[in-house]
């Protein structure tokens, strides 16, 4: 069944939002939530990455051994996330620094390796980029959501940053005013996993009688499912690969 | 006696203070995908803390005598991604050759563990952080444990959560266990500040 290429750009942003549908990539969303500058700023590191791992895996589809797809996919999404992570410390340095440890980490991202394995891997290349494009929009757009909600509650005010340089210390809009001061636990962990709740639980409430839209964790969604499913076959695969790198 | 003083701090600090599921937000897909009942939670905790013990222990000494020497410090995330895949190999391998009763319990968790954000995040910070190579180890065991102590409560949390539970329907599944973790969470708060 072939889909229209508009159909296979949007079932990222809302049939299948990587995030709140798929359940994927939560320790980015959780972690780089806190405003929306770093949301923003995080989801359009793992959309460039996704999409250009997306086009190149899609590309070489055809030459991998089936076996070894998985470390080959890994290598493929490493190279580009150091990449990204090379030009925002030339270019972003302020974005670079907040993201930290979550930079590198995005190699790790279960959405960027699911991607390859359930769609790049059996897509042709322009399929592949807009796959990868709408799954990268609709995380970006879950991390602004939760950024906006965490901001607004944490911090009293609105848009917070330097935004890459553009405004330089901008305070952020006030919206809350002096009755009710920032609840600064909204910024913190345990607001993370609050504002991720609600907002997953208000997808559920909108589309409540569309039943097929609730996941729960389950092994078919997981990136790693076919590497662990038999790990007969995944072991013979992973000895190839590491032999194949060498 | 110092020095024993100094390992016993790192401990208790990656277990209470930086959590990494509870803290740091590290590890969060296992955390909330393999917390279903205490039997996996053991299994794959008791995996996670070993594999971190293991990746920090060979990707330190490469990035400081390898990749820092010569000067490619910034080839760290193609090359750590890579032992830590090849090492959950290796040990899988080696557990089902030598080891078969290990392996039936902890097998199925390994290939798992090459995708989990802690064990590539340990391997970083501890570079990051400049840490020597005693202390760097002992920080991957204690952040290990901290992984394993937060899954273990939190499964036992979720077995008592049944679907008898009155959770408001919107909530049911996932959100629910994401409040759960928030709460959790906001205890483990309370670690912060327990030293410094």
């Amino acid at each position: 069944m072939e889909k229209s290429k508009g159909a296979v750009f949007t079932n990222g942003i809302i049939k299948e939002n990587p995030v709140l549908v798929l359940v994927l990539g939560t320790c980015p969303t959780l972690a780089t939530s806190g405003s929306v500058e770093t949301g923003l700023g995080m989801g359009l590191a793992a959309t460039a990455v996704l999409v250009c791992s997306n086009i190149v895996i899609s590309l070489i589809r055809r030459f991998i051994p089936d076996k070894v797809r998985i470390p080959c996919f890994i290598t493929v999404i490493a190279g580009f996330v150091t990449i990204v992570q090379m030009v925002l410390q030339a270019y972003v340095q302020p974005l670079y620094q907040a993201l930290g440890l979550y930079l590198p980490l995005i190699v790790v991202n279960c959405i960027i390796l699911g991607r390859a394995e359930m769609f790049a891997s059996k897509n042709n290349p322009i399929d592949s980029a807009l796959d990868g494009l709408g799954m990268g929009i609709g995380f970006t757009l879950t991390l602004v959501i939760m950024g906006t909600i965490r901001e607004i509650i944490g911090t009293g005010s609105y848009l917070a940053g330097d935004w890459f340089g553009l405004a330089k210390g901008f305070k952020g809009i006030p919206l809350q005013g002096a009755f009710m001061p920032g609840m600064s636990i909204m910024t913190m962990v345990p607001g993370g996993f609050f504002a991720y709740a609600i907002v997953m639980a208000a997808v559920h409430y909108f589309t409540k009688d569309k039943k097929k839209i609730r996941k729960d964790f389950a092994c078919a969604q997981c990136a790693a499912a076919g590497n662990c499913g038999s790990s007969e076959d995944a072991a013979a695969a992973e000895e190839k690969g590491k032999e194949g790198e060498k | 006696m110092s020095h024993i003083g100094a390992i016993f701090i790192i401990i208790i600090g990656m277990v209470l203070v930086n959590n990494y599921p509870l803290a740091q937000f590290l590890g969060i897909c296992p955390f909330l995908g393999v917390s279903k009942d205490l039997d996996s939670a053991k299994g794959m905790g008791i995996a996670v803390t070993f594999v971190m013990v293991l990746a920090t222990a060979v990707t330190w000494p490469i990035q400081r005598l390898v990749l820092d020497p010569i000067g490619v410090g910034y080839l760290q995330t193609v090359v750590f991604i890579l032992i830590i895949a090849a090492l959950v190999q290796f040990v899988e391998m080696f557990l089902k050759k030598s080891i078969p009763g290990l392996y039936k319990s902890l097998g199925i968790f390994l290939p798992l563990i090459t995708t989990n954000c802690a064990v590539l995040g340990v391997c970083i910070s501890v570079i990051d952080d400049e840490l020597g190579y005693v202390d760097s180890l002992f920080t991957a065991f204690g952040a290990g444990l901290g992984f394993w102590f937060a899954l273990w409560i939190m499964a036992g949390v979720r077995s008592k959560l049944s679907d008898q539970s009155r959770i408001p329907e919107p909530f049911r599944g996932v959100p629910i266990v994401l409040i759960t973790a928030a709460i959790l969470s906001l205890a483990f708060m309370g670690f912060g500040g327990m030293f410094q």
